[in-house]
């Protein structure tokens, strides 16, 4: 038995079980209110282009997810190879989503893409006052600007701070530690 | 003390006012605008934004001016971390008010990509100190979805890591009723919730060998089989504490002091719950019956009865009763584990995942070699993205990690539900008092470490 | 038969019912054995510092278990947790309004060294804050490992030990004790 959550068929179209599972971040044929869509590991991916993304909310809070669980970033700088769905540019940033809906009791992800040099997105405040806090969260730790927040300000970081702490280009900021050995620092990834 | 000439002030030391947040603390009233008074009173409620211009554009009274912005925290006697609250008081009336977090940042979403899979669950398990093993699972499990070895984690370890869970959302439980009931005021609460807990400290140590953080389970399973005599331990566990629950219930449930202190206080509403994207016991408080364990079942909770308990004002009083009584059903749930706890492995037999047992490295090169990768350079995860929620005792916790194919994740987060849940904390005490948002806070139940994580 | 014998003879030794000892004696006796802590509990360790505080490991045998609110009430501050970038400046305004004499205890790896996260968000000792007197190893250390590092810190103040310390190096909230000397008269007035 798996734990995979089980997946209801978005509205459009059902999707095969064997395509499902035969695709694992293949790009599904779907498309959920006019965005395309992956599957991961069971669970529906939506993958809305910034124009589309605050409709496709908008339509989902429609349809019953109910809740927004969280909203936080992904820096893509030293993994651009990832697999995307056809028609979607991979961009630095991905802004990740997690909607749930409990009559139908399914998840949802949504994933979109923000280029670093306009790293803005509409916030989804008025739809979720809940994302008020985690978007800040992504602000703070990323550097992506939601437009529409009452209050974006840093959260986890002191006011001051400079630089966006969960970029890739942000050093760790471990001091030395010398053991007789040698360090426990990882190696340094490739650019 | 260094007194300054001639003047009465004295100042307390020669640092400048440090502690300052800025941006992040609350502005005063008069200096509001729409935006912020959307998010502080219209939001929840749908009002429209022509409304909240129209309250923006009042005039401040002058007896409104009577206001006064109170800082609580981060250091205060309330155990619940450092929790900075600005407050807007009228006399006793909270007004407004505005948590400002981060002051136990620690970073553990830049170290989880320094770490492998292996060392990610001792970093996890700190989030949430309360019940580090909740923490632990929902790393382990979302690992286990991008190795592909989800459905192949032996039955053994599945219903130990249910049983350990179970336990560790007793001790979870246990832990708010101690520090609700000194927050309250009956302070020999702390003593009795303590004196549980280090009963179910001290099981948990005997099989983990840690009594907190104890880095446990893993993805493929578990670190250890239970030690010969845990079904007795656990009996005599629950022998201890089922009576000592009735004697909470005299103590505080049914005595009107209590009553009156938490009955009404804090109100939350089952739309200003899920806007608000709250989970865990705040939301089950408000009437809605949403608890993943029965709803989107993982581990094997679809084998095990037990019941979900909803509570019908949103009031503290519920949030209370409502974790009082999980303990009950949580232990409900261990006595059918007990029952059923099938035998086997207590972990995967993937050579690459699952170092090999220690006396194995003595005999087989292929062992010792095993060892050797596993614990330097870490087995290697395909590449791909996955999430898992479960049913944590705060709410749903959750574990996304994008893995790029190598030995460490790319990028590991939690999904913290007292984050997500402290967003409640304004709407809960507004219009009480302040010795009502001492309830409040704790009722909320936040454990800072996955906050700022 | 003086303060120093006490802990040796027992009160059996004594003929009659009078103690005599150095004042500075008593006043260390005083102080070992009524140290209050300020509530500074931070993350885990503070789980388990409340769990030396409960009652099987109860550090109320050592007058330690009313933790005051108020740091100019406390006596020991007792760093519990990981200390972030954003508490340090708070963490040195607490310890600044603490009165004289007063001890640091760093509980927990995290406090002493920065424990296992070495990274930006985390100061990698409280010591760069402030001055400590006992470190408490440990992820989190068990009550067990907090009763040991508070009784070595009752022996270092039954010795003096401390105080004397902080004479030499002026450790501290800059705080300067200016003795006054012997010559100058004091002169007290009773009512008006």
């Amino acid at each position: 038995m798996t734990v995979a959550d089980p997946v209801a068929s978005p509205p459009d179209a059902p999707t095969d079980d064997a395509e499902a599972a035969a695709a694992e971040s293949a790009p599904s044929p779907v498309l959920v209110h006019g965005c395309a869509t992956s599957d991961s590991g069971g669970q529906l991916v939506v993958h809305p282009t910034r124009e589309q993304y605050l409709d496709l909310l908008r339509h989902l809070l429609d349809d019953g997810y109910v809740q927004c669980l969280d909203v936080f970033g992904v820096d893509y700088l030293l993994h651009p190879g990832r697999t995307l769905p056809d028609g979607i540019a991979p961009e630095r940033f991905e802004v990740v989503l997690l909607l749930i809906n409990h009559s139908a009791r399914t998840r949802l992800r949504v994933r979109v893409q923000v280029p670093v040099a306009d790293p803005t997105l509409p916030s989804l405040f008025t739809l979720w006052p809940g994302t008020e806090a985690p978007e800040r969260e992504t602000y703070d730790m990323f550097g992506v600007e939601f437009t529409g927040h009452p209050d974006l300000t840093r959260i986890l970081m002191p006011e001051d701070w400079v630089g966006h702490p969960l970029r890739k280009d942000f050093d760790v900021g471990a001091i030395p530690v010398q053991f007789s050995e040698g360090h426990t620092a990882p190696p340094k990834r490739p650019a | 003390m260094t007194a300054t000439g001639s003047s009465d002030r004295v100042i307390l030391s020669e640092t400048p006012f440090l502690t300052s947040e800025g941006e992040q603390e609350m502005r005063p009233r008069s200096e509001l605008g729409p935006d912020e008074l959307l998010r502080e009173v219209g939001s929840v409620l749908r009002m429209s934004e022509a409304e909240v211009a129209a309250l923006a554009q009042r005039v401040v009274e002058p007896s409104e001016d009577q206001t006064m912005i109170i800082n609580m925290g981060p250091q205060h006697p309330s155990t619940h971390g450092v929790l900075r609250l600005m407050l807007e008081l009228q006399g006793e009336t909270v007004l407004r008010c505005k948590p400002i977090v981060g002051y136990l940042h620690t970073g553990m979403e830049k170290t989880g990509e320094q770490l492998t899979y292996l060392q990610g669950p001792t970093n996890v398990t700190r989030m949430d100190y309360a019940s580090p093993l909740s923490n632990e699972l929902v790393f382990s499990m979302a690992t286990e979805k991008l190795l592909g070895i989800d459905g192949d984690i032996p039955e053994r370890a599945v219903w130990i890591r249910m049983l350990m869970v179970e336990i560790n959302r007793m001790a979870s439980h246990l832990l708010f009723l101690a520090t609700n009931g000194m927050d309250i005021g009956a302070v020999s609460m702390m003593i009795y919730g303590w004196r549980e807990r280090e009963i179910v400290l001290r099981f948990l140590q005997k099989v983990t060998g840690l009594r907190m953080n104890h880095n446990y389970i893993r993805p493929g399973g578990v670190a250890a089989d239970m030690p010969p005599g845990w079904r007795d331990d656990v009996l005599e566990l629950i022998d201890i504490i089922t009576p000592r629950l009735v004697e909470y219930d005299t103590l505080m449930t049914d005595q009107p002091i209590w009553r009156e202190r938490l009955q009404g206080v804090g109100v939350l509403t089952a739309q200003e719950a899920l806007a608000l994207g709250a989970t865990g016991p705040i939301l089950r408080s408000t009437g809605v019956a949403w608890d993943l364990r029965r709803d989107m079942p993982y581990l094997r909770y679809d084998e095990i009865e037990f019941d979900v308990l909803v509570g019908s004002y949103g009031d503290c009083f519920d949030r209370y009763a409502i974790r009082l009584n999980e303990v009950r059903e949580s232990m409900r749930i261990v006595r059918q584990i007990l029952d059923r706890m099938p035998k086997g492995d207590y972990r995967i037999q993937d050579k690459k995942v699952t170092p090999p047992p220690r006396g194995r490295i003595n005999e087989s090169m292929e062992a010792l070699i095993h060892h050797f990768k596993i614990f330097t350079e870490g087995f290697k995860v395909p590449e791909g993205e996955a999430y898992v929620g479960i049913e944590g005792p705060r709410g749903e916790i959750g574990c996304y990690i994008v893995s790029d194919g190598s030995a460490r994740p790319y990028r590991m987060h939690i999904r913290p539900p007292s984050f997500v849940n402290l967003q409640t904390l304004p709407h809960m005490m507004r219009g009480g008092l302040i010795a009502d948002g001492v309830a409040v806070i704790s009722s909320v139940d936040p454990i800072l470490g996955e906050v700022d994580r | 038969m003086g303060l120093r014998d006490l802990p040796d003879e027992g009160l059996s030794g004594l003929d009659h019912n009078i103690i005599t000892g150095r004042l500075e004696d008593l006043v260390q006796w005083a102080r070992s054995r009524s140290v209050w802590p300020a509530t500074f509990g931070l993350a885990c360790c503070a789980i388990e510092m409340m769990g030396a505080g409960g009652a099987h490991y109860d550090i109320a045998r050592f007058g330690m278990e009313v933790f005051r609110a108020s740091p100019r009430q406390a006596d020991i501050m007792i760093v519990a947790g990981r200390v972030s970038q954003k508490m340090a400046p708070v963490l040195r305004q607490i310890y600044d309004q603490m009165a004289e004499p007063k001890w640091v205890i760093s509980m927990g790896v995290c406090a002493s060294t920065g424990g296992m996260f070495n990274n930006y968000a985390i100061v990698q000792g409280v010591d760069q804050i402030v001055p400590v007197d006992v470190y408490a190893p440990g992820c989190p250390p068990t009550p067990e490992t907090l009763i040991h590092a508070i009784t070595t810190l009752r022996k270092l103040i039954d010795t003096g030990d401390i105080l004397r310390r902080r004479e030499d190096t002026g450790a501290g909230a800059d705080v300067h004790v200016e003795a006054i000397p012997q010559t100058q008269p004091i002169t007290l007035s009773v009512g008006r």
